[in-house]
């Protein structure tokens, strides 16, 4: 998000899912796509049924892969070489869009001089992608009329994750490709409201609608409407938080709805400082694994029983209507929290979700025309939409960026936090699978999905399987400097030689324990896709 | 039996499906034909959406630590002791020393209520999700 909003003004999906199938190239890096996102993928999977190009950037040879016209298999965390060299390309073949450059953009030359000097061949030897793979790529992305790139947490979850973004975004805007309909840089968000949490300010800097923390005009203007002074600094991240130690400076938590005690970096680090806290209280539906360390838990009302807002991954602000009255005691969390801030002396009071959102809609600029009498009665809007008779927007900097010129950011290569070495040999990469969903509170309590898939699996090359004398099946002991974990060996050629995957989904084999907790300082991001381990055989387990 | 057209919560592409209501109980699930994104489509999870929402070990009444264990307690009880908790830390320490995590799964007027929550009745910015997990 911090990558898109420095080059284009905006850390949203450019386009709306449909516009992907009209797309004659689509080039996807760094996201599983067909089992993180299945309508997303859906959309590419038609486009190249009609003849579009598909290009996967990705080390594994995921089921998207395998469909592509052109596969990119990089070295995890070379995502910055491999685009630059592809913009190399694009240059050397004048296949830049001079007139937009010229048009819509700023710093292009810090942006040429930069890869002018670039060592072509050394860079693309980086990637472990050969160049004339590389070069084709760059040709057939530069050459299309309709080209769109879909990114996710391969791309953002190292520690480069915010140049990783904004060097996607130098290479949309060097071939011109953004602006238009079926054209542009799409993000995919991960979790169902991913991107309404971002718009409704609940980060450390920014106050809803993405206006800044640190702007006085900003903060006068919630100070105005909310009748309160408004702390001036920017607060700590999510990691700064539950990294802190267990005397660290914050005394006190409220955690609703997530559980970093599965889904956080170095799982050992959040246990010792939500241990250590003076107060801890959690909001959930199940009792978590980070619920199970609070002082109060509280019955929290699952998204069937209750109203309000979701935004997906294409802006798209749509209603979530109450089917069935909370079981037991249970209250919706906008129930609970009012209480509590009465309780706080900052009195809160709304009588439906509705009155929420004309507050939202008041106070944020890109939510100014979202009514719920509005949402209700279509499939939603898509921000911006800045008053009560505009029609939303299907895609993004038509005319003109978010934030006037799109910005060119030349990066080069940073070497991921931790490599494989002599040790710790492997290199480990995390990620998602179809049947379960972030932490699996809710996907492992369904008797369907659990049948699907029920443990979690090591993807190995067979290879390296057999140079550990694995079988299918077996259980290995995998290990990093941080924590150990054991789990079933799947010996694909999924994964090359030198590489290992797994997902996070379950409690009994939290592979967190091994992630390493370096992150990118831009996006506060932990490098979930590089971390150094080694595999033993379990013997008779 | 009837039926409650509502959003997925199983990922950012937000299909539109509807809820089978029968008893007052959610029980079945089935995509929108004309949503945008859906288009009469669900991943295996939006199929099973219900399972998790009438499962048994869903958590029914507040709960707060006595000793190792968390027994079960009255809304007013879990409220005032939370209410307390969070005051006394912010009035010795300051709001920087409250720590506060929305949720990506949450809607959006709660996420809204929750950062409202941290930045005035508790005075701190340390409010932030799982936006990168």
């Amino acid at each position: 998000m911090a990558g898109l909003a420095t080059t284009f003004g905006s850390g949203a999906m450019t386009n709306s899912i449909n516009e992907i199938e009209n797309a004659e190239v689509i080039l996807v890096s760094g996201s599983n796509t067909t089992e993180a996102h299945p309508q997303v993928a859906r959309r590419m999977l038609d486009a190249v049924d009609r003849g579009a190009r598909l290009i996967v950037i990705d080390p594994r040879r995921t089921r998207l892969a395998e469909c592509a016209h052109l596969h990119l298999a990089l070295r995890p965390g070379t995502d910055i070489p491999l685009l630059n060299a592809m913009m190399r390309v694009l240059l050397d073949e004048g296949l830049a869009d001079d007139l937009f450059i010229e048009m819509r953009t700023e710093n292009f030359l810090a942006l040429r001089d930069m890869l002018n000097r670039l060592d072509l061949e050394a860079t693309a030897a980086l990637t472990g992608v050969p160049l004339a793979l590389i070069s084709q790529a760059a040709q057939l992305y530069g050459r299309a009329r309709k080209a769109v790139i879909c990114y996710c947490l391969g791309v953002t979850q190292h520690v480069c994750g915010t140049e990783n973004v904004q060097t996607i975004a130098n290479l949309a805007m060097l071939a011109g490709h953004i602006e238009k309909e079926d054209t542009g840089v799409d993000p995919l968000r991960g979790q169902n409201n991913v991107q309404g949490a971002c718009d409704m300010g609940a980060l450390p800097n920014m106050l809803p609608s993405y206006q800044a923390v640190a702007n006085q005009d900003y903060r006068d203007k919630f100070e105005r409407a909310w009748g309160v002074s408004l702390p001036e600094a920017p607060g700590k991240t999510l990691v700064e938080m539950t990294h802190g130690g267990a005397q660290g400076s914050i005394r006190g938590m409220y955690i609703m709805g997530e559980n970093p005690m599965l889904s956080d970096p170095t799982l050992k680090k959040v246990e010792e400082t939500l241990r250590g806290l003076d107060f801890l209280v959690v909001s959930d539906i199940f009792l978590t694994e980070t619920a199970r360390l609070a002082q109060v838990v509280f019955p929290a009302a699952c998204f069937a029983e209750k109203s309000g807002s979701f935004t997906n991954s294409e802006r798209r602000v749509q209603m979530v209507r109450q089917a069935v009255t909370p079981p037991g005691e249970c209250r919706a969390d906008s129930e609970i929290i009012m209480e509590l801030s009465g309780r706080l002396g900052y009195g809160m009071e709304y009588n439906s979700s509705a009155e929420v959102m004309e507050e939202i809609a008041m106070l944020s600029p890109i939510y100014g025309g979202m009514h719920h009498d509005r949402l209700d009665q279509s499939w939603g809007l898509q921000w911006p939409c800045w008053d009560r008779s505009h029609p939303g927007t299907p895609f993004l900097h038509k005319y003109y960026f978010t934030r006037g010129r799109g910005h060119f950011m030349p990066a080069g290569h940073t070497a991921p936090g931790e490599l494989p070495d002599p040790e710790y040999p492997l290199l480990l990469m995390t990620g998602r699978i179809y049947h379960h969903y972030h932490t699996g509170t809710m996907t492992r309590k369904s008797e369907r999905l659990t049948r699907e898939c029920d443990h979690a699996v090591l993807q190995i090359n067979p290879a390296d399987a057999k140079a550990h004398g694995l079988r299918q099946g077996e259980s290995v002991r995998l290990s990093s400097r941080r924590g150990e974990i054991t789990l079933a060996a799947e010996i694909t050629d999924q994964v090359a030689t030198g590489m290992v995957y797994t997902t996070f989904h379950f409690h009994e084999a939290p592979i967190n324990l091994l992630t390493n907790d370096a992150f990118d300082t831009g996006s506060g991001c932990p490098e979930y896709k590089v971390c150094a381990v080694r595999v033993k055989k379990m013997v008779n387990s | 039996m009837h039926d409650v057209l509502t959003t997925c919560v199983y990922c950012g592409c937000g299909c539109g499906l509807y809820l089978h209501v029968e008893d007052a109980k959610v029980c079945g699930s089935q995509p929108s034909r004309h949503h945008p994104v859906s288009r009469d489509n669900l991943c295996v999870k939006g199929w099973h959406i219900h399972e998790s929402v009438n499962h048994p070990d869903r958590l029914t009444t507040p709960l707060i630590r006595k000793g190792d264990a968390l027994v079960p307690a009255t809304w007013e009880e879990a409220l005032d002791f939370t209410a307390q908790q969070l005051g006394s830390i912010r009035d010795q320490h300051g709001g920087k020393a409250i720590g506060v995590l929305a949720s990506a799964k949450c809607t959006n007027e709660e996420n809204y209520l929750l950062q409202k929550f941290a930045r005035t009745a508790l005075n701190t910015n340390n409010v932030d999700h799982c936006a990168r997990l």
